[in-house]
């Protein structure tokens, strides 16, 4: 399942992030990264950004980089 | 003299933090990408004076954006770090920390934040860090000082501790052992505003919440500014002023060119501060009287809801519909700055990664995005035949402003990033550092503003008398009588427009044009030519060539827009 998957309020653990290296070290450096915990809040309609909450943060990223962003749901 | 680089992620209030330790102020607010150029201010350690730098912030040393690879460039002229540290974000921070002692530059850490991350129930224990770390590690909240006395006494221990060169793998494995070891994170229930932070960004009630806002701004910008000029400065102006002016009027011979230059032409007798325009009257009169009530209110307003950090959560329900203009949503906050004054909203287009989007944003904010100095006018002018002709104002620039970025879209070349940024916490401002923005602002309009109005109705006033503008009537009466169908005289009004917007609408006041003819003076000022200061910025900000296509664009689709209002409107 990836983030753009997920449904608003669903919790998940972060197992891959798929993308070229600059795209992975600025997610892993915004706290987007394997191992992480991650709470999805929001999306837009018609393809706008994801919202989600990872540690103390929020994080606003686009429709196609949630897609690369593969998670386990928490149960 | 030392160096001082004062370095850490964006939006932890390293700004705040940098005008604690000069005395410097310097632009802050509640959202990533306030600082992207830099700035540099002096702090006294003992005797000896160093030079602090405020280096945008970063989230790692490689140079992923624009922000950062100054940032990168900057470290090398360093001779100590203050890393600035997010307390309720500790993992992701140390992770630079970390990257940044490898570095080899003495450093020490200020834990900012450090109020808001008790509010959060994060513990952290600093003299563990400091222990593991080996550098100086002090608790700090730049927006009240609290720590800052402690900071500039630990500078003499910044230290070098490590210079190994670690994978980005085992640097994330290191912070998750210290990090393990210091913090302790208590539960606790979410904060009212924390549940605001989560409503505001779904699509509902986000979008509601987002369309009130904005509206809600718009009356509350009107109320103040109405009632500032209602109550306190046209008495000021009637009452005190045009008693005085009315003396020196008697003292010039009621007439002559003199009298021209500072009071102007008096109407039926008296002085009338829309229409005189002398130095002393309407030069004085457009910037104080009609202009600053506005400008106070905006960014009044505006501040507030930067601070705040609400601009970013506007961002990310936009992004959806910008991407239909071919910029990201980000690209919302250089144009809301816009309509405060379109230098600061040009110069704000730096946050966006692409040259295209920046050449996007700026061309628009120059053509489409009316400054409150215009506004002001346009409001005080327009307002006056009736408020369907102000909206008529509004909604023309709105769709020029959708029109024409659907067009840019598919006609620059480059390409468009997709939305990545951090939501920050919504903070409740600061009332201190929330009026010394206000003040900077206001002293910032008054200083470009007063100046400029007053040379220009100088220029005015000779060019009249010299018969010039006559000739400039005549020579473009064809566009402005056959295309605008405005007297040819608003010709003069279109020219004052390149040195000011709110001083050219001034002028169109005094030609008694009909409603029609407003709405289609002030749309073709609002759109022509760019006041002088937004010209020089383009300028500077995007180099000759680009300058001079976003000119092109600009008056082609000011003139089309103008003919074909003058068409519609009966």
């Amino acid at each position: 399942m990836t983030l753009e998957e997920m449904d608003a309020g669903q919790r998940g653990t972060i197992v891959e992030v798929e993308g070229g290296q600059g795209v992975v070290r600025r997610l892993s450096s915004m706290g987007l990264r394997a191992g992480k915990a991650v709470t999805k809040v929001s999306a837009m309609l018609m393809w706008g950004p994801v919202t989600v909450r990872v540690d103390n943060s929020q994080i606003a990223l686009g429709h196609g980089m949630a897609k690369k962003i593969h998670v386990k749901l928490e149960k | 003299m030392k160096k001082l680089l004062l370095m850490g992620s964006p939006n932890i209030g390293k700004s705040a933090f940098f005008s604690r330790l000069t005395g410097v102020h310097v632009d802050t607010s509640n959202y990533p990408g306030t600082t992207v150029g830099y700035s540099k201010g002096y702090v006294k350690l003992g005797d000896e004076a160093a030079e602090v730098i405020d280096v945008p912030g970063t989230y790692t040393l490689e140079p992923l954006s624009k922000a950062e690879e100054v940032a990168t460039e900057m470290l090398k002229e360093g001779d100590i770090v203050i890393n600035v540290v997010d307390s309720t974000n500790l993992e992701r921070n140390l992770f630079l920390t970390l990257q940044l002692m490898e570095r080899g530059i003495p450093m020490l850490i200020a834990l900012n934040l450090w109020d808001e991350a008790k509010h959060k129930g994060i513990d952290i224990d600093y003299k563990k860090l400091e222990s593991l770390l080996g550098v100086p590690v002090v608790p700090t909240v730049a927006v009240t000082g609290e720590g800052m006395k402690e900071i500039i006494g630990c500078i003499s221990q910044a230290a070098v501790v490590d210079t190994l060169n670690r994978s980005h793998d085992e640097l994330w494995a290191e912070v998750g052992r210290i990090v393990e070891q210091i913090q302790t994170v208590r539960h606790r229930h979410h904060t009212l505003l924390e549940r605001l932070e989560d409503a505001s960004i779904k699509p509902f009630p986000g979008i509601p919440i987002a369309i009130a806002v904005l509206v809600g701004s718009f009356y509350l910008i009107r109320l103040i500014g109405e009632s500032l000029i209602g109550y306190v400065f046209e008495p000021l102006f009637e009452k005190l002023w045009a008693p005085l002016m009315m003396h020196l009027s008697d003292a010039l011979g009621g007439g002559g060119f003199v009298h021209d230059v500072f009071i102007g032409e008096l109407v039926a007798g008296e002085i009338d501060f829309t229409q005189s325009f002398g130095i002393l009257t309407t030069g004085l009169f457009i910037p104080f009287g009609a202009v600053l009530p506005y400008v106070f209110a905006f960014y009044l307003v505006l501040g507030f809801l930067e601070d705040f950090g609400y601009l970013p959560r506007v961002a990310v329900l936009m992004d959806t519909i910008m991407h239909r203009i071919g910029v990201h949503g980000f690209a919302i906050i250089p144009t809301l700055l816009g309509f405060g004054c379109n230098v600061p909203g040009i110069l704000a287009t730096r946050v966006l990664e692409s040259k295209r989007e920046r050449f996007i944003v700026a061309t628009l904010i120059s053509i489409a995005v009316p400054c409150a100095a215009l506004q002001a006018m346009v409001i005080g002018l327009v307002g006056d035949v009736g408020l369907q002709y102000v909206v008529l104002v509004y909604v023309t620039l709105f769709t020029v402003w959708l029109l024409l970025g659907l067009i840019l879209k598919y006609t620059v070349k480059g390409f468009t990033p997709e939305l990545l940024i951090e939501i920050p916490p919504y903070r409740l401002p600061s009332l201190r550092i929330l009026s010394k923005k206000l003040w900077m602002r206001i002293k910032h309009f008054l200083k470009e503003a007063v100046p400029i109005v007053i040379a220009g109705i100088l220029v005015v006033t000779l060019l009249y008398a010299a018969g010039i503008f006559d000739y400039i009537a005549d020579f473009f009466s064809p566009l402005v009588s056959g295309l605008f169908g405005l007297p040819k005289e608003a010709a003069a009004a279109i020219a004052i427009g390149f040195l000011r917007k709110d001083m050219a609408v001034g002028m169109l006041g005094t030609l008694s044009l009909s409603a029609g003819q407003l709405v289609v003076g002030s749309v073709v000022l609002a759109m022509f030519f760019p006041c002088i200061a937004t010209f020089v910025i383009l300028f500077k900000e995007m180099g000759l060539r680009r300058m001079l296509a976003s000119t092109g664009i600009m008056i082609a689709s000011a003139l089309a827009v103008g003919g074909a209002l003058n068409l519609i409107i009966p």
